[in-house]
């Protein structure tokens, strides 16, 4: 009996130590962002050879001058604006392309819609980094270099093919009597999608909005290469290419720019997942 | 009345297709003009020597393709492109397959440490890896550190971690396996959950042990998922260049570069576009196979 419970305690706490190892793994380099956010710089610069100075803790009290810095020296916040303006734009576009797109391959194309839909949801594994180099022809050819709206031109290459492909799905799990009990009383297909299917469809096309805006957030590729002046960068671009300044001292304000804007991003994702995840296995997981 | 009523019918189908092709047609323009069209010109440029400075441009056939074969950086650009993604895809599933069954039982605190995992994969790539880039730093890591402490690094003995070939490709991957490792975890969590408990009891009643239920039921079953994970944690580590670009930008000396970091270097820094072009094409073959796996698991998936 107590062997038994002894043994079922050795499994139990193997598990929280598995557990543990895996969020420590996970957490570690948010964590280091924290308490390099907070320290004072004769904390921060000791130099890892000094085994006397423990870099976990705060040998010093903590500080917000790099906070300062960040929002009153920096062009963080112009940066934030820039990427705001250009995800709002890119999400108006996509649910413009999307939820019609969704909705015609989910009702009305019939079995051609149906592989269209795969060779759409294919259009997603296109990677970046081959498209960036024949798109930088494309922005020459329209004049669009340096400016905030080849991002917006360009980032619904990645949002369209994914929203439309989860719009698509979410409409299918509408049952069909919803439109069909408003055309009998005298909408048309067009007035039974506006005034029944899309009340119905706010978890999904907010799902679309949250998509399509931290994959703006997150895009670094297009935005490295088609940005060059210093005020007109997103976030993802901004921070690592202009905050980095030759030899001085700048990692507490660097830090404190990936935490705060990792953080928001990691909290909204994380209640919209199950719905990302069922997108992308599609058929795998019945 | 009957014939009125079905030519009705039939011209409302008509219509209800008609009126498909509309809302379909501007997303379907786009992802035509936008995606479909710029894949074939990356191909086309390839085949040029088109240079950043402007847009004239001659044909110059395969003569890029065979610059960049000849040259030593691609071939290790090449090599380090199937090293980095073949480790840490190996490493993701492995450690994935492990994480999803702890993350299966149910005990307190499980959805903080489902959240806390998540964060490397929800977080944007260029500054989590900013955040390794700091923990990496050749004065102040802090790996370091641990290590001197540990007493694994001796006086005088140091770690360069993005200065040396060897370390900085540790490094690469190890940033790798991290960001990839809570995308596997969920997928594959999503299939252990979806396998029905009543096939566990079956087996339970047959008489089946753990070791036979994971080889007779849990393998099968999570085949397609696995697949799926591996699938597109391939695609976004084997097309990824931000890593490399923020860690080592492809140095010491070119070598931790990959396909997608060297075009960058050679396509738009170097203003080389034709160049550029041909390196990235060498992304396609491998993204094709991947396509169509994965259309095949899709298919399977449906018929089963």
């Amino acid at each position: 009996m107590a062997a038994r419970r002894g043994r079922r305690l050795a499994a139990t706490l193997g598990h929280r130590v598995l557990i543990l190892f895996f969020v420590v793994f996970a957490v570690f380099p948010f964590y280091w962002m924290v308490v390099t956010t907070f320290k004072q710089n004769a904390d921060l610069y000791v130099g890892a050879s000094n085994t006397a100075h423990n870099p976990f803790l705060f040998n010093r009290p903590p500080t917000l001058e790099h906070l300062a810095t960040l929002f009153g020296q920096t062009l963080y916040p112009t940066w934030l604006f820039n990427t705001l303006f250009v995800g709002l734009i890119v999400v108006g576009i996509t649910l413009v392309l999307a939820v019609p797109g969704g909705y015609s391959l989910a009702r009305l194309t019939g079995a051609w819609g149906e592989r269209l839909s795969i060779g759409i949801f294919l259009t997603y594994l296109v990677p970046s980094t081959l498209l960036f180099i024949p798109f930088s022809r494309l922005i020459a050819m329209l004049g669009l270099q340096n400016s905030t709206w080849s991002l917006v031109l360009i980032y619904p290459t990645f949002t369209v093919p994914f929203c439309t492909w989860l719009l698509m799905g979410f409409f299918k799990s509408l049952p069909k009597e919803v439109e069909e009990s408003a055309m009998v009383d005298g909408c048309g297909r067009v007035g039974a999608i506006w005034r029944m299917v899309l009340p119905l469809s706010i978890p999904g096309l907010l799902t679309v909005v949250i998509f399509a805006l931290t994959l703006v957030i997150q895009e670094f590729v297009y935005s490295l290469t088609f940005i060059s002046s210093v005020e007109k960068m997103t976030v993802s671009v901004g921070v690592p290419v202009a905050l980095i300044r030759g030899d001085v001292y700048y990692w507490g304000s660097l830090m404190a720019a990936c935490l705060l804007t990792s953080l928001p991003i990691a909290v909204v994702y994380n209640f919209f997942l199950d719905r990302f995840i069922s997108g992308l296995t599609v058929g795998a997981v019945k | 009345m009957a014939v009125p009523a079905a030519r009705r019918r039939r011209g409302i189908r008509r219509a209800e297709r008609l009126l498909g092709v509309v809302m379909l047609a501007p997303a379907l323009l786009y992802i035509v003009l936008l995606v479909a069209v710029p894949f074939l010109l990356a191909v086309f440029l390839s085949l040029t020597n088109s240079s950043a400075g402007s847009l004239e441009f001659s044909f110059v056939g395969l003569q890029n393709f065979k610059n960049v074969m000849a040259s030593p950086v691609f071939q290790r650009a090449l090599r380090n492109t199937f090293t980095f993604t073949l480790i840490s895809q190996v490493t993701v599933i492995f450690l994935g397959n492990v994480l999803a069954r702890a993350l299966l039982k149910r005990f307190r605190g499980k959805s903080l440490a489902r959240f806390l995992i998540l964060m490397p994969w929800a977080a944007p790539i260029s500054l989590a890896t900013l955040g390794w880039l700091w923990i990496f730093d050749s004065t102040f890591s802090v790996i370091n550190w641990l290590l001197k402490v540990a007493g694994w690094l001796g006086p005088g003995q140091w770690y360069y971690w993005l200065g040396d070939p060897t370390l900085g490709m540790v490094a690469i991957i190890t940033v790798h396996v991290w960001r990839m490792l809570p995308f596997s975890t969920v997928i594959l969590l999503a299939g252990l959950t979806s396998i029905p408990n009543e096939v566990h009891e079956a087996a339970d009643l047959d008489g089946a042990g753990p070791l036979g239920k994971t080889i007779w039921i849990t393998i099968p079953m999570m085949l397609p998922i696995l697949t799926v994970a591996l699938l597109f944690g391939v695609v976004f580590t084997f097309t990824d260049m931000s890593v490399v670009y923020l860690l080592t930008r492809g140095g010491p000396y070119n070598s931790t570069h990959v396909l997608a970091s060297l075009a960058f270097q050679d396509g738009v820094l170097g203003g080389d576009v034709g160049r550029g072009a041909s390196v990235a094409i060498f992304l396609l073959p491998v993204l094709v196979i991947l396509a169509v796996t994965m259309l095949r698991v899709s298919r399977r998936a449906e018929v089963a």
